[in-house]
């Protein structure tokens, strides 16, 4: 006890501060990652440049599949007694969809940080070696160039902790009970991610562009986030999702506060999850960051974001459903058109991928918004599904390259099928996967969410999101055609021959994407093991 | 939930399997060509030789599904690997392996262009007959629209790589026309497997028990249903309006393709109308069977004067084939066990005789190298058993007594006449159409002087200074008649054209009870026709 018979006044003052109970079982994952990443900075400062990247690289690894580890002690003793631990305060929540997500989010980090690892398909690495250069200098010809491997053109290694940083964010963001830690991981997630944008190599004021454009953004999103929570805080006295849930039932408090804190909150958690209309940031980003800093964020941000935004409006917003739902509706029709019609006049692969991201977010919000046991196992499993899927693609379209780099416009994958039958064939099958051919996981996942949805009584939801699906699969056909149905390109691109790394995170990919297509019944019930919990 | 298999299920299981397997076997056979042509003949005989067994295992008075096999798949979405068969599926799988033998003897020396290999082309075509198998096999509604759908994609790639001039365009419409349709059913598959779960308090896609509660699902509920599935078969069936993508993808589709694109693919749609929408939707069906008659009435009569005004053979051959459908489809929703069985048979018979018109047409592309009728004229003279060919075609497709087509015409127009006059005499005026635009089609290829610029040579106008009897050598070098392959490609059909002309009963047998039961399902009996009876 502080204080003290004869305290100071002060002290005496405050209220006794009772240490909080910790279950450091169930949080080990995440605090094995966070720890990491402050070990990570420590190797970038310490270790000689030489041992940098395979330090790096052993240590990023080494923390996924010990968090990874740590996950599995815990689920194991969840699946037994099915315990919803709320600890450090009643700020985390370590309940079944958390720890399904950060199981997901552990998986796909793992693919993800197999392609920012790899240096033999770009020489010295994706990323560039010295980020300080300014962009059309001779320096940065010199470290584009990257030939020869020395000192100033091997990839610099912040990217590690960068990485290790935002995933442990991303792990806290969607197990947050409260608001405000919420909003702390929120920030913790999204400061790396706009420096891993600048990070890119090749074509460095794309880059540059890409990541002050998100940055402004995101820092505006961030303030309409930080602004829901000061009103949702006026309306119910307490940032704690519970508390609002139990603020909202029956009082007759001000609905106004409840709803304009309900509408800002969602821009943005909408904004993180590139849900259209709040979606502008993400072709950009997609094409102008290095590809595996945007296949990152392509499948690990949305896993955040909508588990972020199926915990806040199951458990603090489940009583007024019928209010807000209807305007959620119009953002999921707005959110699918949008990205199935500008999709089909996107002449860069990247961008495809980032207006087909923005379709696939309101196929995702039609499950988050049905609230039903259905719809939260449905809309997780199909979080996994899209993430390896666009995990992979992005991981075949930095395969694809000629002399600049990789050559995302689209007329240059003319007649890849010709040059190189395997990598136009794993794109086709996951392009069919985006589409949502059956025998992938993006048609199961579609089914799972679409079926919770018109269970729901949805109906016309799910039927303008078949039609979406149906326009989007235009688009998909289209570099089908392209890659197999075309004369090759003349000085078209070649194909690298991709490195362990590279090879590792496609197959991966490719073969979770199968996986989850032809026998989904494990990750389906694991989904659906357990529900919110606070 | 464990696994039922009944005598004689694994047949059904190898039947699907077998072509697969012989499709992963030929693909690495690229180098090799004949190889794989004979490795791929000889799974295509090995399936015949299953189709056989699976007859003659058959009882026509056993059970309504024989030969079945359940094993659990996916229990969150209450599906099931489930394979069974009825006397229409049978019949279905028989043609199905009648046709892809023949169908790889014709395509036999088809040129290819430097990356396309007759291991392609042989491996698709066998992974096209194992998903057409699944499609009639599968007794579980979401592993029919698995195999539904997912059978696009093999029929894409052998359009989009092996097809004509227009064969993307004739791709892209042709996936994208079946995939919407394939969507709108999957929202009302989804549907069931809600409707379903209300019922039954678990969601479920056994065929079988669906068919159980079909009668008490509200007609409204129904009607809805229906018209989900009714779309994607009357896109693949085709029926008018909804046909324009046939004729694009058959005249650029390969001839081989294109037989069993019209032959057997688009069977699906018809067997679906009799397998799906009748019992699962009886109250629907019966309350939509006009709209359904008018549009296969529309289809019989504007198939065929558009058939009459074509100028492409390949077109001609699909437009034929509309009409056709118009036929089989007014069998189906005329409500009989004689018009429906008609509707079945007529399926084989469309299936065999327009088959052999496509490779017939396709032995005289191969030797004129024009598609166009006007640049053909006396081939009769030159190539008289190819000529020959030709009319026995066209007649078995015009229903001349005596061919196969005319029993199941005939059976169709009775069949339907006690229920609908009035559509059945307007469907009758389509037999006279019939014979106009066949004999018209024939006479103006086969007889006359030898004419056109496909026959007679571009270069050798009218003014040639050759003797009558070198021209007559030149002409007879160039036009070829059969050779001993395409005369034993022709000669099953031939043989079968006959059989099933003057003795179909062996075949009708093994329809009439399944019908019988279809008509149970939809809770109608045969219509009692007047003084005398049958």
């Amino acid at each position: 006890m502080l204080g003290g018979e004869a305290g100071v006044g002060v002290v005496a003052q405050v209220p006794h501060l009772q240490a909080p109970t910790v279950d450091y079982g169930a949080i080990a994952p995440v605090l094995i990652v966070l720890g990491a990443a402050c070990l990570s900075v420590l190797v970038e400062a310490f270790v000689a440049r030489s041992a940098r990247w395979s330090s790096q690289v052993a240590l990023t690894l080494l923390t996924l599949g010990a968090a990874g580890a740590a996950l599995g002690v815990h689920l194991y003793s969840f699946a037994a007694d099915g315990r919803n631990v709320v600890t450090l305060a009643g700020t985390i929540s370590v309940d079944g969809p958390a720890l399904f997500l950060w199981g997901t989010l552990l998986a796909l980090g793992l693919a993800a940080v197999l392609l920012i690892a790899d240096r033999s398909v770009e020489p010295g690495g994706a990323f560039s070696a010295d980020a300080a250069v300014r962009p059309g200098t001779a320096a940065d010809r010199a470290q584009a160039e990257g030939a020869v491997r020395t000192a100033e053109t091997v990839m610099q290694t912040e990217v590690f902790p960068l990485f290790l940083f935002s995933l442990g964010g991303m792990m806290v963001f969607l197990a947050a009970n409260d608001l405000l830690t919420m909003f702390v991981a929120l920030e913790v997630l999204s400061l790396p991610l706009y420096l891993m944008c600048g990070l890119a190599r090749r074509r460095r004021l794309l880059a540059q562009e890409a990541a002050v454009k998100y940055f402004l953004l995101g820092a505006f999103s961030s303030a309409f986030f930080l602004y829901g929570v000061a009103l949702l805080y006026g309306y119910a006295g307490s940032v704690s999702l519970a508390r609002i849930a139990e603020a909202s039932a029956g009082s007759n408090r001000p609905d106004m506060l409840l709803f304009c804190g309900l509408a800002l909150l969602m821009v943005g958690l909408l904004f993180k999850g590139s849900v259209g209309p709040f979606h502008t940031w993400t072709p950009d980003v997609y094409q102008g960051a290095a590809t595996p800093v945007t296949a990152f964020m392509a499948a690990c941000t949305k896993v955040a974001a909508f588990g972020a935004i199926l915990r806040v409006l199951t458990v603090a917003f489940e009583g007024t459903r019928w209010e807000w739902r209807g305007l959620l509706w119009a953002v999921a029709i707005a959110s699918m058109v949008i990205g199935a019609v500008l999709g089909l006049t996107q002449t860069d692969v990247k961008r495809m991928i980032a207006y087909s991201s923005v379709a696939h977010a309101g196929f995702l919000l039609v499950g988050a918004i049905a609230l039903t046991a259905q719809g939260l196992s449905g809309t997780m499993f199909y979080l996994l599904a899209y993430g390896f899927t666009t995990l992979a693609a992005f991981g075949v379209v930095t395969l694809v390259r000629n002399a600049d780099g990789e050559a995302t416009h689209l007329s240059q994958w003319a007649g890849l099928a010709k040059r190189s039958p395997l990598t136009a064939a794993v794109f086709a099958f996951l392009l069919f996967a985006l589409a949502g051919i059956p025998l992938t996981s993006g048609f199961t996942g579609k089914f799972a969410v679409f079926s919770a949805a018109l269970a729901d009584g949805m109906a016309p939801l799910v039927v303008i999101a078949l039609v979406a699906s149906a326009v989007a699969a235009f688009f998909y056909l289209r570099v089908v055609v392209l890659m197999y149905f075309s004369e090759p390109a003349i000085d078209g691109p070649t194909v690298s021959v991709p490195g362990a790394f590279t090879t590792a995170a496609i197959t991966l990919g490719v073969v979770v994407t199968l996986l989850l297509g032809v026998v989904p019944t494990f990750a389906l019930n694991w989904a659906a093991l357990g529900a919110f919990g606070s | 939930m464990s696994s039922e298999v009944s005598s004689g299920g694994g047949l059904l299981l190898a039947m699907l399997l077998l072509p697969l397997v012989g499709s992963v076997v030929v693909v690495p056979m690229r180098s090799a060509p004949t190889v794989a042509k004979t490795t791929a003949m000889a799974f295509a005989l090995a399936e015949l030789v299953l189709a056989a067994l699976a007859w003659s295992a058959y009882n026509p008075s056993g059970g309504r599904l024989q030969l079945t096999l359940s094993i659990p798949w996916i229990p969150a979405f209450g599906t099931r690997f489930a394979l069974g068969i009825d006397g229409i599926a049978l019949v279905m799988i028989a043609l199905i392996s009648v046709l892809v033998p023949i169908v790889m003897g014709s395509s036999w020396a088809d040129k290819m262009s430097e990356d396309r290999t007759p291991a392609g082309f042989y491996a698709l075509l066998l992974s096209l007959q194992s998903l057409l198998i699944g499609v009639f096999v599968s007794t579980d509604v979401f592993l029919f629209y698995l195999f539904f759908e997912v059978m696009l994609v093999p029929m894409y790639f052998l359009i989009g790589r092996f097809g004509g001039p227009r064969r993307q365009y004739a791709a892209v419409k042709f996936f994208l026309y079946s995939l919407l349709g394939g969507l709108v059913m999957l929202a009302s598959v989804i549907g069931l497997f809600v409707v379903s779960g209300n019922r039954l308090g678990h969601g479920t896609f056994d065929w079988a028990t669906l068919v159980r509660i079909a009668g008490s699902v509200p007609q409204s509920t129904q009607i809805w249903l229906f018209l989900g599935f009714f779309v994607a078969f009357a896109i693949k069936a085709p029926l008018v309006p909804l046909h324009t993508w046939l004729p694009d993808a058959g005249a650029e589709a390969p001839i081989g393709v294109g037989v069993l694109l019209v032959g057997v693919m688009d069977k699906v749609g018809i067997y679906g109308f009799l397998r799906y929408c009748l019992p699962l939707f009886p109250a629907a069906s019966r309350a939509l069977a006009p709209l359904v008659l008018v549009l296969a009435v529309v289809g019989v009569l504007y198939g065929a004067l558009l058939a009459v005004g074509q100028s492409d053979m390949k077109r001609f051959v699909a437009y034929t084939s509309v009409a056709h459908f118009g036929f089989i489809a007014l069998g189906v929703f005329a409500f009989s066990t004689q018009a429906q069985a008609g509707a079945v048979l007529y399926m084989v018979n469309h299936g065999i005789s327009t088959g052999m018109l496509f490779i017939v047409v396709g032995m005289l592309i191969a030797r004129g190298g024009s598609r166009l009728i006007s640049d053909y004229g006396g081939v009769a003279v030159l190539a008289p058993v190819l000529s020959g060919m030709m009319l026995l075609a066209g007649l078995s497709s015009l229903a001349l007594p005596g061919t196969n087509s005319f029993v199941s015409e005939f059976l169709v127009l009775i069949g339907s006449f006690p229920r609908q006059p009035v559509f059945t005499i307007l469907a009758t005026s389509g037999m006279i159409l019939a014979a106009l635009y066949v004999l018209w089609f024939y006479q103006r290829l086969m007889h006359g002087p030898v004419r056109g610029a496909a026959v007679v040579g571009a270069l050798e106008g009218p003014g040639s200074t050759m003797a009558p009897e070198a021209a007559a050598q030149r002409q007879r070098a160039r036009f070829p008649d059969l050779s001993i392959r395409e005369v034993a490609v022709l000669v099953p059909l031939v043989v079968l054209i006959l059989l099933l002309g003057l003795y179909p009963q062996p075949v009708l047998n093994v329809i009439n009870p399944s019908v019988g039961a279809t008509l149970t399902e939809v809770g109608l009996s045969d219509p009692v026709v007047g003084q005398g009876g049958r």
